[in-house]
């Protein structure tokens, strides 16, 4: 029972982290309809500025705030300097330039600081918690309430700012809005740059568990998917719902499914995505997407 | 001139060209020209897919490992001659590509994209898997196929004709398959679905089928793959080799035959020139590129072609008109 309640704890602690990540994707979806597949590198590439911040002599928490400004600012210029350009091209066209973008982030990361992992430090404390039996992981801890803060914040933003409703116009209805006065080409802009934000979040927290290296977040990103499409690409608190399951299904199915165990752990994400796909395409809290002909 | 009598004289041309071809080069350089024949092979079958049929795949490496693994495993395992390898892992992909398709009818667009996308990042991990199979992480490693009949060709040139007279086959069918009946139901269920339900099309049968042809084109080219690199490893089948596919058929050209060419000629040489110019940071110089790429011919190279091409013949024909 204290190995099941255990898994159980240190799943929710990645789970967390894939439904951050998971969280950034159905972001740009929701507000652009572009699944950015260089997301994961995005993250990779902050994370790596804040170990530079952290390794010049910062406190961790100037660190994190820094990154994520420099990440939100990145982001947005993302957006208008590389994907702007295609705005209006086929859907085919944009993934090609989130590639592109993809292996310029890793190529870059990899020439400046080399393909050599490097540890990256936990704002929280090394000892672990105990309640009984059970031992808490505190950065397990901390990763997942840092993400719940973040979602808190992101609910708060749509839900209570004036900014955050004309981004959720913008992607609703861009032609409304336009008339309405709100510039839409920014708010694409801004939900970029949140992205990149939300994304920063994820990588600073996986990287004290996976290591620094370029390569880190390409299996995160394929639990991140598999999150959002489980929690429903339209549906923020679901993705990051969905980040929770898969990080405990994980977890169990690795330690009590024998012929699994570790090597096949991304074949499950393979299932998760492919049994929700048939069963429940839009995912348990998504919106079925309804056309008109 | 037309575009069909551009296409009845430089065809024939370009086939005499690649017939030359191995005995100016070098075996390295041949070898090169080889592959992209494979890939091209692998382009037209994913372009089926997603140029004709609008089915979005981010998996055809899959099916390429399949195809390949297959070619691998009959030689090495069970010593099948090589020549009757190619349709069997043509054939199982098929299989395997129309039962995938099935649970894909399900799918659109970006969904459909995740699912072949979690598909290519299983692959390795299930290949290592399966290591009775599939020699694990070490791979097989096969050797190279001599030219029969006492022909005067070394292994290199010989893997380069067997190539090259797959890929024309391969090429002529799908020219066949794609101009008549069954290619316009497939381009009709892409531009619109439910029209062509109207019409009397299967859409479900078609899509699954299109799967099927698709995978099967991409897994004959894993088994050539095989067979011209002689080895094959887990680690060769990355999620990076379905990417690439993909940017290999955008930038030649959605649903273009000539388009696998192009795209071909791109995903082999340009990373290579891409490492020329910058040892230290090649995949960002190929990022670039792609990217502006993408800036400068959104149609693909192919697409940009057609309009260059069409220009020139209206404006051919205005003054023939003029004068």
């Amino acid at each position: 029972m204290d190995i099941f309640v255990q898994q159980v704890v240190s799943g929710l602690a990645t789970g967390g982290i894939y439904g951050s990540l998971a969280l950034a994707l159905v972001m740009i979806y929701q507000a652009t309809d572009v699944v950015n597949y260089a997301q994961g590198e995005m993250a990779m590439f902050s994370t790596y500025l804040a170990w530079t911040l952290i390794n010049a002599g910062l406190p961790y928490w100037v660190a994190f705030a820094a990154t994520l400004a420099i990440a939100f600012v990145g982001g947005l210029v993302i957006e208008r300097v590389v994907i702007r350009p295609v705005e209006d091209a086929p859907i085919l066209t944009i993934v090609i330039v989130c590639i592109g973008l993809l292996v310029i982030l890793n190529s870059l990361a990899g020439w400046i600081y080399s393909y050599i992992q490097k540890p990256f430090p936990s704002p929280f404390p090394e000892k672990p918690i105990r309640i009984g039996n059970i031992f808490f992981g505190a950065h397990d801890i901390g990763a997942l309430g840092v993400t719940l803060v973040v979602l808190l914040c992101l609910y708060v933003f749509f839900r209570y700012t004036t900014l955050g409703l004309a981004m959720r116009a913008a992607a609703q209805n861009p032609v409304s809005s336009r008339l309405c006065g709100i510039r839409v080409g920014w708010m694409l802009a801004v939900g970029w740059g949140l992205a990149a934000l939300v994304g920063a979040v994820a990588g600073m927290m996986v990287a004290p568990v996976v290591f620094l290296d370029p390569n880190m977040m390409s299996g995160i990103l394929i639990y991140a998917f598999a999150s959002a499409t489980l929690g429903g690409f339209t549906s923020p608190g679901g993705a990051v719902l969905g980040g929770l399951i898969v990080g405990v299904v994980e977890n169990l199915v690795g330690t009590y499914v024998s012929f699994i165990g570790t090597e096949l752990k991304l074949t499950v994400a393979l299932a998760v995505i492919l049994i929700v796909l048939v069963v429940k395409p839009s995912g348990l809290f998504g919106r079925v997407a309804v056309h008109r002909v | 001139m037309t575009g069909a009598g551009l296409r009845r004289a430089i065809v024939p041309a370009a086939i005499a060209a690649a017939c030359l071809l191995p005995f100016l080069l070098s075996n390295f350089r041949l070898f090169q020209f080889t592959q992209v024949f494979i890939y091209a092979i692998a382009l037209l079958g994913l372009n089926i897919l997603t140029g004709f049929n609008g089915q979005i795949s981010l998996g055809h490496g899959a099916f390429y490992a399949l195809g390949a693994y297959t070619t691998a495993i009959m030689i090495d395992r069970w010593s099948v001659p090589y020549g009757w390898t190619i349709p069997v892992a043509g054939f199982l992909c098929l299989v395997v590509g129309f039962l995938f398709g099935i649970p894909a009818l399900r799918l659109e667009g970006l969904y459909l994209a995740l699912a072949t996308f979690a598909l290519a990042l299983a692959i390795p991990q299930i290949l290592k898997y399966f290591e009775h199979w599939t020699g694990g992480s070490q791979g097989i490693v096969l050797s190279k196929p001599d030219a029969p009949f006492g022909l005067k060709l070394n292994p290199d040139q010989w893997l380069y004709f067997v190539t090259l007279g797959v890929l024309l086959v391969l090429f002529v069918l799908a020219a066949n398959l794609l101009s008549r009946r069954t290619g316009r139901a497939i381009v009709a269920i892409r531009d619109n679905p439910i029209a062509a339900q109207a019409m009397g099309v299967n859409n479900a049968l078609y899509k699954s089928l299109t799967f099927g042809v698709s995978a099967a084109y991409t897994g004959v080219a894993g088994a050539l793959s095989a067979l011209a690199i002689a080895f094959v490893a887990p680690d060769a089948f990355n999620v990076f080799l379905s990417i690439t596919f993909l940017v290999g058929i955008v930038i030649g050209g959605l649903a273009s035959i000539s388009g696998a060419i192009f795209g071909a000629l791109f995903i082999q040489f340009v990373p290579n020139w891409a490492q020329d110019i910058s040892k230290a940071a090649p995949w960002a110089i190929y990022g670039i590129f792609l990217i502006l790429f993408m800036y400068a011919m959104p149609r693909g190279i192919a697409g940009s072609l057609r309009l260059v091409l069409g220009r020139l013949a209206r404006a051919s024909g205005g003054t023939r008109r003029a004068a």
